[in-house]
């Protein structure tokens, strides 16, 4: 079982990489030091903010787009190339398949992040000539991003499983934008009351909550981030990940093929 | 039981445990979490930053900031608490995005401008904020009102209070009250008489309910420092005539010194202490109340105030 979900993971990498992915590098090595030259130049005492707070956006923005828009051809191109008929003809099961492509496409995010965290190491080397202690904590903020790529790869699946890749680029970008702002649409929530108050509650607790998965900001500032909120964060991408999964396998298992 | 059906119940269950479990930890994420949001929008602290950054939705943008200001006031006046230091950047925020928010300088000036735990106790904050305010929507008669009441009450500056209350009079469809509100302002009348004049406007002159719940429980504090008063003045008089402090208002009820026994704006009568002074029964029903407290006595937190407006 997790040989043939091993195997799938390993192809849907090799893909992404053969579709020139990892290029995104490139350009985010050219605005990094770009970005880095030239604020000390235009500004004051606000190098290092600046490197740490676009490298880490940069890193979440790139990534978040690769992971729609490969995300949300996973199963629509198999089907159009007819290469799925082929891989479910074999002993391997539509939901082997479905967590293949998951861990695949997470692996090629993290893989993407990894070069992109050298990237913005190095340019903080560069603006602030040493590292600090507090330094530290970007690591834990590109954890949080690496942490909303799943959930985003999760959520691209699952609208992979049943719409057309427009749709789903649509609808996963949609909720990463609504989920942005989850933290603002609960307190909306707590605002209003009665019938209406609990679907607002249930909408917003439903959507993901990308916002407590942002610490860009306050690690910028040098601001730990909690042990509490690490665990919690990991338990809840995890949680929110295996929904969306569970969510794909369901449609997929009964989607006509035909 | 076919493999289809035993992976799709798995699935399902899976999914609705996780689901049950991620809004539990996501629970517990905003109690870690509290305030977190505000810390990271006040980041950025420039309002024409802000404002480029909105991309021309610049109103969308202005709303969300009112509600984090009114999310944030409320949060912290609920937990009574003593500083108000992002309110003040948050409502210039939001005003710098919609100049014509004008609810946002009626509320906010009122969030700022009273003592903590009522308000921020900025009123200069307040004043600055209702300035913007006029300076942008010059036809708005309730913004002087808003400045003139907040001159009054928390800065105690009658001058400036009467000059705004004159500059509101003189704006198209003022309410006429404005007039009166300047000129009683003008002959400087008698503390009491004029707060009462203000907290009835403000009641006459609005419909939101909350405006109008906190207008009512400030006319009955006010009503209880005028009955304390005048009760506290025969209380004295029938120390001087007895040579003895009255055990009860029934006794200066005997000494015909009242024609019954008065009762609180909450319906209960007031009681004597053996100190001779006059107290409300249930000082918690009657917030704000300056006289007619015991010594020491620290109020509770707010209540429904629209319950009571409505």
């Amino acid at each position: 079982m997790s040989t043939r979900i091993l195997y799938i993971a390993t192809n849907t990498f090799r893909e992404a990489v053969r579709d020139r992915v990892l290029y995104n590098l490139i350009a985010f090595a050219l605005l990094l030091s770009g970005a880095a030259i030239l604020v000390g130049q235009i500004s004051i005492d606000i190098e290092k903010l600046v490197v740490i707070n676009l490298g880490l956006t940069a890193v979440a923005l790139f990534g978040i787009v690769i992971a729609i828009f490969i995300g949300i051809g996973l199963v629509s191109k198999e089907i159009d190339r007819r290469t799925l008929y082929t891989v479910l003809s074999r002993p391997v099961h539509r939901w082997e398949f479905i967590i293949g492509k998951f861990f695949g496409l997470a692996g090629t995010l993290v893989v993407n992040a990894f070069f992109m965290a050298i990237g913005v190491f190095a340019a903080l080397l560069y603006v602030a000539h040493k590292f600090q202690a507090p330094d530290g904590w970007i690591l834990v903020a590109l954890y949080f991003v690496i942490l909303q790529f799943l959930i985003i790869c999760s959520l691209a699946l699952l609208f992979s499983s049943f719409s057309s890749p427009l749709l789903s680029a649509v609808f996963a970008f949609s909720l990463f934008v609504i989920g942005s702002f989850s933290e603002d649409l609960r307190g909306f929530a707590a605002l209003v009351k009665g019938p209406v108050g609990w679907l607002v509650k249930g909408v917003a607790y439903l959507v993901p909550n990308f916002s407590t998965l942002n610490v860009i900001s306050s690690v910028a500032h040098a601001q730990p981030v909690s042990g509490r909120l690490i665990a919690y964060n990991s338990a809840y991408a995890l949680l929110y990940s295996a929904v969306a999964l569970c969510g794909a396998i369901l449609i997929f298992q009964r989607r006509n093929l035909k | 039981m076919t493999e289809m059906r035993r992976v799709m119940i798995t699935a399902s269950v899976v999914l609705v445990a996780c689901l049950a479990a991620s809004i539990a930890v996501l629970q517990k994420l905003d109690q870690i979490r509290t305030g977190a949001t505000l810390e990271d929008v006040l980041y950025l602290s420039s309002p024409s930053a802000v404002k480029r950054m909105s991309l021309g939705y610049d109103g969308l943008m202005a709303d969300i900031y009112w509600t984090r200001a009114v999310q944030y006031f409320g949060s912290r006046h609920a937990a009574r608490a003593s500083q108000y230091r992002q309110l003040a950047p948050l409502l210039t925020i939001t005003t710098a995005l919609d100049p014509h928010l004008v609810v946002a300088y009626e509320f906010g000036a009122n969030f700022l401008s009273p003592e903590a735990p009522d308000g921020a106790g900025m009123p200069e904050a307040a004043v600055k904020l209702v300035e913007f305010g006029i300076q942008n929507n010059p036809d708005n008669w309730r913004l002087y009102y808003n400045l003139g009441f907040i001159y009054y009450m928390d800065m105690k500056d009658y001058a400036r209070a009467a000059d705004a209350f004159e500059r509101g009079s003189k704006v198209p469809n003022a309410h006429p009250f404005l007039k009166i509100l300047a000129a009683q302002m003008a002959q400087h009348a008698g503390e009491t008489q004029m707060a009462r004049a203000l907290w009835t406007t403000t009641y006459q002159t609005t419909q939101d309910k909350q405006i109008r719940g906190n207008a009512i429980l400030h006319l009955r504090a006010l009503q209880v420092t005028d009955d304390v008063t005048t009760l506290e003045e025969v209380v004295a008089q029938y120390r001087q005539v007895t040579g003895q402090l009255p055990k009860s208002l029934a006794d200066l009820v005997a000494a015909r010194m009242l024609r019954s026994i008065p009762l609180d704006p909450t319906g209960r009568p007031y009681k004597i202490t053996s100190e001779g002074r006059v107290e409300v029964a249930v000082p918690d029903d009657i917030p704000f109340i300056e006289k007619g407290a015991p010594p020491g006595y620290t109020p509770p937190p707010p209540k429904d105030l629209e319950k009571l407006g409505s």
